[in-house]
């Protein structure tokens, strides 16, 4: 990677005491930050830290209240995302913007058509600079592929296509690895190479610190809207930044010390589901979790696990097989059937399943249990109750809140995120089943929830854990069932697994597949 | 996700804030909608011939119109017995909203409770009334109740819409309604389609000339729905459904159930509505029976943001419009009509309500939007 050479160069891009205010809250307060050319520039900060909102000032979606932005050394007013892109600014969603029915190129071609005549689109001049670009920066694709056939990892690649595209100098990338698997990581980190090589700037936004120690030439950590410091990757570590970005020091990984699992309480076996559209996702799962381990469940995003857990929880209907929790036969029971059983679950999308988010925190917090005694006498909700409780669960769970009695809906990710787990985890369990249960949390939290959950596995739970997420899977599982293609394709001890080893089954499924089950799966 | 929404938590507004946003909207409306009253009329003035313009003509209008509803004590008694229908109306849409539904049919569960109320009235006319008006009461809620249950099973089985098959049921009971009335309901040999007098099932007066026990019972169902959604476990579940039927799947209630008796119960309400207008005021039906009350509560139920107490002072004012209109047609010569543009302005003013919240910068990211999706759908509506 070439060092940008000089310090005297003009900065491609740089933003002046930016600040930003919204009611009630300061997102930016004063924040510098200069990118040079050539330089791969991490930002760096917990959810709400600010560092969206400081690339929404730079692309013009938000106007700042004070502070100024220069562009090769120029003061620049951005009145929006066209005049952004007209300036050389580019911004890569965390979710793409992509037409999946449409073509590569014609993806790329959207809002930026070139013309041969006033009414015919130029397809082979855009093909050959499609085909050039890609050459340019080591990534051949078909311009006529259709975009919804590729992988998350090459739409990524044409998202960055289509900056190239509209020349863009600078390119800022949201959580680009969040979607993900660590193969398709290194791989965009080699293009995102290539273009700094070649003298873009690119601003990549993380809170993932080992990425960002790997990729980035410098490092702006953001905390609560100000710059709390910079880095070069060579003088600092994950502890370091960590540090920074959260303001006390953090426990990256959780101790999970050594588990005594007991005799099995959750047993699946041939289990098979559907999605909301009739689509076979699940399509014959054996598992076992034992009371006090927790079972890992690793695969890329859309490979059945959310059916999967669905369908264990009673949330879903599975179409074949059996679920039996000590021994009892629970299949096809309801979510209250399962939740009365001994099982807590903590769902992927907490703003659609976990949480009424317009309901005070403290009916959030028996959401599944406003039923029960002492919560309800006959049908007579008991507040009194329910605010003892909820008082008693922030503070145990550390529920950041003005007070109970505000909605769900004004707490952050991680706060809401805390009121699900303290209600869930909270209880006499059999049998935990947590989907995705950090996503989207700052380090603080995450810390927090998996300190929890190795709590709950040392009291005898079982736990099930499905996570996109692999280094979570790695860091808690004590045995890691691999999901491709609505099937558990291995199961390997946990805390020997080797993260390029479970990437690559993530990936491919492994190569000896069973062939009756490719059959099944080209037929279905 | 890094939140471009602030995360640190909102301040909790105080009292008077929160007051204010939950009625600046209606109070603004009302005096929006006036100000367009007026506006008519002196337009309407122009217009007609051989009227002297006078630009002080909507004020007398408003001055008739409010002595009409509050003048004396006379006045204030029709306004109690008009407000009294639309507060049970009221409560049927605003308790369905809370489920996230959208009970457009309460004028036809409002036909089958005046229905229910006669047929059983008729029936049980000399029987003593402690015995006969509990009776009457009770079924034309309970007719009220199944006309509702109707598009709420429906819902739950097919995902019909409710919009959609409680408009089609309005349509039914209007001709269930005339057919009975001109069939075996009607008086033998009478000229008019016209059924019996309820008798002894008649609500009984307790204020005034026209005041009947509605004007107790009005406020009652006001406090009881307030007292089911808020402190009951079933309110809860009702409440959680509207907000969002996912968490609610998730949380085990069993929301199709829920919305089955949601409406079943706006239904009920819906069908007092109709027994307050026969028991409390007809006595008799006609084939022609069916005021305007189930499509003006929706106007109430709106207007008060689909909060139960809200209802009252929402129905009182549309009661007291009904009340004073005939004072204000006398006395200025606007005829009784510009009650109904009124109420339309109103409803028009509160489907705008998200540019209002805009302009009176009230932050409409906040708390629990009052109707869930409810005042989105409006427009979609033929009302």
């Amino acid at each position: 990677m070439t060092e940008p050479t000089g310090t005297t160069l003009a900065p491609a891009l740089e933003m002046r005491g930016i600040t930003k205010r919204y009611p009630g809250v300061v997102a930016c307060d004063g924040i510098n930050l200069q990118v040079r050319p050539g330089e791969i520039h991490a930002l760096l900060g917990e959810n709400g830290a600010g560092k969206t909102t400081l690339m929404n000032v730079l692309y013009g979606l938000a106007a700042p209240d004070e502070g100024e932005i220069l562009l090769d050394g120029r003061s620049v007013q951005i009145a929006g995302p066209s005049d952004a892109i007209a300036r050389g600014i580019n911004m890569v969603h965390q979710h793409f913007m992509l037409v999946p029915v449409l073509t590569v190129a014609e993806n790329i071609l959207l809002g930026e058509e070139t013309m041969a005549n006033p009414v015919f689109l130029d397809r082979k001049e855009a093909h050959r600079r499609i085909a050039e670009l890609g050459r340019r920066f080591g990534f051949e694709i078909d311009p006529d592929a259709k975009v919804g056939s590729l992988s998350v990892g090459w739409q990524q690649r044409v998202e960055i296509l289509k900056a190239l595209y509209r020349n863009a100098r600078i390119l800022v990338l949201d959580e680009p690895t969040a979607v993900l698997t660590p193969q398709e990581t290194e791989e965009i980190f080699a293009v995102l190479r290539r273009l700094a090589a070649e003298g873009h700037s690119i601003v990549f936004i993380s809170h993932k610190l080992y990425e960002v120690l790997e990729i980035a030439d410098r490092i702006t950590v953001i905390r609560r809207g100000r710059v709390v410091g910079e880095r070069r990757p060579a003088e600092t570590n994950e502890d370091d930044l960590a540090e920074l970005m959260v303001g006390r020091e953090v426990q990256l990984t959780v101790d999970r010390g050594t588990s005594h699992p007991a005799a099995p309480t959750l047993h699946v076996s041939g289990l098979a589901a559907s999605d909301d559209r009739g689509h076979p996702m699940v399509k014959g799962v054996d598992l076992e979790v034992r009371a006090g381990e927790i079972f890992g469940i690793a695969g890329v995003a859309g490979n059945g696990q959310d059916e999967l857990v669905e369908a264990i929880v009673g949330m879903r209907r599975p179409t074949a097989g059996s679920v039996t929790l000590d021994g009892v036969d629970v299949t096809g029971r309801s979510p209250r059937g399962m939740n009365e059983a001994g099982v807590s679950y903590v769902p992927a999308d907490r703003h659609r399943f976990g949480l009424i988010l317009s309901f005070p925190v403290s009916d959030n917090l028996v959401l599944t249990s406003y039923y029960r005694s002492p919560y309800a006498r006959g049908i007579l909700r008991q507040r009194e109750a329910i605010d003892r409780d909820a008082a008693s669960a922030i503070a145990r769970y550390d529920i950041r809140t003005p007070s109970a009695n505000v909605d769900a809906g004004t707490l952050s990710g991680g706060n809401q995120q805390k009121a699900v787990v303290a209600r869930e985890f909270d209880r006499d369990l059999k049998l935990l089943v947590l989907d995705q249960p950090t996503r989207g949390l700052d380090v603080g939290s995450i810390e927090f929830i998996h300190r929890q959950v190795i709590a709950k596995r040392d009291a005898g739970t079982a736990v099930l854990l499905v996570s996109a997420e692999l280094d979570e899977v790695l860091e808690l599982s004590d045995r890691i069932g691999v999901m491709y293609g609505g099937q558990i394709v291995a199961v390997i001890d946990g805390p020997t697994a080797d993260k390029n080893a479970v990437g690559l089954l993530m990936a491919t499924g492994g190569a000896e597949r069973d062939p009756a089950a490719a059959a099944e799966e080209a037929a279905g | 996700m890094s939140a471009s929404t602030p995360s640190a938590p909102r301040p909790q507004p105080g009292l008077v804030a929160r007051a204010w946003a939950r009625l600046a909207i209606p109070l603004v409306v009302t005096v929006l909608a006036a100000l367009v009253g007026a506006a008519i009329i002196l337009v309407s003035e122009l217009l007609v011939p051989g009227v002297e313009f006078s630009w002080t003509l909507p004020i007398t209008a408003y001055q008739a119109l409010l002595e009409g509803a509050l003048g004396s004590p006379e006045a204030i008694v029709s306004t109690l017995a008009n407000s009294a229908p639309l507060v049970f109306g009221g409560l049927a849409v605003a308790f369905a909203f809370k489920a996230g539904l959208f009970n457009i049919g309460v004028q036809g569960q409002f036909l089958l409770g005046a229905l229910g109320a006669v047929i059983v009235g008729v029936w049980v006319a000399d029987w003593p009334p402690i015995l006969a008006i509990p009776l009457a009461t009770l079924a034309g809620i309970a007719a009220g109740a199944a006309w509702g249950f109707i598009p709420g099973f429906l819902k739950a089985v097919s995902g019909a819409h409710e919009v959609v098959s409680t408009i089609m049921l309005n349509y039914i009971a209007v001709a269930l309604l005339a057919a009975l009335v001109s069939g075996p309901l009607k008086v033998p040999g009478s000229p008019s389609p016209v059924t019996f007098d309820v008798g002894n099932a008649a609500w009984p007066v307790i204020l005034g000339r026209i005041g009947h026990i509605g004007i107790i019972l009005a406020p009652l169902a006001a406090a009881f729905v307030w007292w089911l959604l808020r402190r009951t476990t079933w309110g809860f579940q009702v409440r959680a459904v509207g907000a969002n039927p996912d968490a609610a799947r998730y949380a085990g209630m069993r929301t199709k159930r829920i919305t089955i008796g949601t409406m079943a119960f706006s239904g009920a309400l819906g069908g007092l509505a109709g027994t307050c207008v026969l028991l409390g005021v007809t006595h008799t039906m006609t084939s022609g029976f069916g005021t305007t009350v189930g499509f003006d509560s929706i106007a109430v139920a709106l207007l008060a943001g689909s909060e139960p107490l809200l209802v009252l002072p929402a129905a009182l004012l549309f009661g007291g419009m009904r009340a004073g209109a005939g004072l204000m047609q006398i006395k200025a010569g606007i005829p009784v009509e510009l009650v109904d543009v009124l109420q339309a302005v109103i409803l028009l003013f509160l489907v705008a309500s998200p540019v209002l919240r805009r302009l009176l910068h009230l932050n409409t990211a906040r708390n629990e939007p009052a109707t869930p999706r409810a005042t989105n759908m409006v427009p979609d509506v033929p009302v």
